[in-house]
C-alpha cells in the first residue's frame, strides 16, 4: 500500500518534468550557455521555496505521517569530495542532458537508448565504489 | 448529479465533455517555471512527509547493491531493502514521462532562445527543440559512431561517477540539500557548473563534431 505513494509520488514528478522540459537536452544546453532563464527559474523557484519550506518543518516540528519527527541529516563539510565529484558530474550531465531523474522519465517518454545511458550511470556507480578508498574526499 | 434546470441532459454531458478537453488541452502546454518550479518543491515535500528524502541518484547505488555489487565493494554492502522504495519511486517517474508524453503532448516544438538554436545548427544539430532529445545523438544507429558513443557512454558514467563521488545529484543537493541550506551541497552545485560549462563551451564543440 505504501509502495502506491511512492509511485504516485514518482508518476507526478515524471509529468512535471516532462510537462517542464526540464528532460529535455536542449534545455540543458540552453541553460549552461546562459541564453534562457527557464531551467534557472525552475530550480531557482523550487530552492527558495524548499528553504522556506524546510525552514518551517523545523519550526514547527512536522511528524511525517509514520508519526516520526521530519529529520535532515547535515552532510560532512569537505571540499575535494563535492568540487571534484560535481565537476565529474556536471561533465556527464550537459554531455547527455539528463541528471539521473530526468534519465528515468526519458525511459518512459519511449527513447529506449536511454537504457545505454542509465547502463553506463550504474557502471560509472559500481567503479567509484570500487575506486573509492583511493580518491581525496 | 447537478443539472442547471436551463438545460437538458445531453446538453450538459456535452458541455462537461467540452470543460474536460479544455482541462487537457490546458494541461498539454509546455508548463512555465513558475509552475514547475513549486511542484519540483511539492514532490520533495510530499517525500519528507512520507518518512523519506529526495534523491534520485541513490537507486543506482541500490542497483548495484541488489546485483550483488557487496562482493566487489563494501560501499554496496548494506540492507538494500530499505531503498526499495526508491526504485518504486523512479518505476514513477517513467510511467509519469509515459503519459506526459502519451496523453498530454504537446504539438509545438520546444520554445528555445534564437541564440541557441543558431549555435546548434553550427554544430551540426539539425532540428533544434523539434523534440526533447536531438536525434542525431540519441538513436541506437548514433550508438555505434564515435559521436554518439561518447556522448551516451561517457556521459552517463560521469552521472553515474560523479553523483556518488559528490554524494549527490541534482535532486540530493541542488533541491534537497539547498533547502536544507547545507554548504557541502553549494559546493557541489558550483562543482555541477564547472563541469557543465567546460563540457558546453570546451568540448562538446570538439565531440559534436566527431
Amino acid at each position: 500500500m505504501k509502495y502506491i505513494t511512492y509511485l504516485s509520488i514518482g508518476t507526478l514528478f515524471g509529468i512535471i518534468m516532462t510537462k517542464s522540459q526540464a528532460i529535455s537536452w536542449y534545455r540543458i544546453y540552453e541553460m549552461f550557455r546562459f541564453d534562457s532563464f527557464h531551467m534557472y527559474g525552475i530550480i531557482g523557484s523550487a530552492v527558495i521555496l524548499g528553504i522556506i519550506s524546510v525552514a518551517l518543518i523545523k519550526k514547527y516540528k512536522f511528524k511525517s505521517t509514520e508519526g516520526t519527527p521530519i529529520s535532515f541529516t547535515s552532510k560532512n563539510m569537505s571540499i575535494p569530495r563535492y568540487l571534484f565529484g560535481g565537476t565529474i558530474f556536471g561533465l556527464g550531465w550537459a554531455m547527455t542532458g539528463a541528471c539521473p531523474g530526468p534519465i528515468y522519465t526519458l525511459l518512459g517518454t519511449g527513447y529506449s537508448v536511454i537504457l545505454v545511458v542509465l547502463f553506463s550511470a550504474i557502471l560509472g556507480t559500481l567503479t567509484y565504489g570500487i575506486v573509492r578508498n583511493r580518491l581525496p574526499h | 448529479m447537478y443539472i442547471p434546470c436551463n438545460r437538458t441532459k445531453i446538453e450538459h454531458t456535452k458541455f462537461v465533455n467540452q470543460r474536460m478537453e479544455r482541462i487537457i488541452e490546458w494541461m498539454s502546454q509546455p508548463w512555465p517555471w513558475y509552475v514547475a518550479g513549486p511542484l519540483i518543491t511539492l514532490t520533495m515535500l510530499l517525500l519528507l512527509f512520507a518518512g523519506k528524502s529526495f534523491g534520485v541518484s541513490d537507486t543506482l547505488r541500490t542497483t548495484c547493491a541488489i546485483g550483488g555489487g557487496g562482493k566487489v565493494s563494501d560501499f554496496f554492502d548494506f540492507d538494500w531493502r530499505k531503498q526499495v522504495w526508491n526504485l518504486v519511486f523512479v518505476l514513477g517517474a517513467v510511467i509519469g514521462g509515459f503519459i506526459a508524453s502519451t496523453w498530454l503532448q504537446q504539438p509545438e516544438p520546444i520554445p528555445l532562445a534564437q541564440d541557441t538554436v543558431v549555435k546548434l545548427q553550427e554544430l551540426a544539430i539539425s532540428k533544434p527543440g523539434a523534440n526533447y532529445l536531438p536525434e542525431e545523438i540519441f538513436s541506437w544507429e548514433s550508438l555505434f559512431t564515435l559521436r554518439g558513443f561518447v556522448m551516451l557512454v561517457f556521459g552517463g558514467f560521469f552521472i553515474g561517477f560523479g553523483a556518488r563521488y559528490a554524494g549527490g545529484c541534482t535532486s540530493g543537493h541542488a533541491i534537497s540539500g539547498l533547502s536544507n541550506l547545507q554548504l557541502p551541497s553549494l559546493i557541489a552545485v558550483i562543482g555541477f557548473f564547472i563541469g557543465g560549462l567546460i563540457m558546453t563551451y570546451l568540448l562538446l564543440p570538439v565531440i559534436l563534431t566527431l
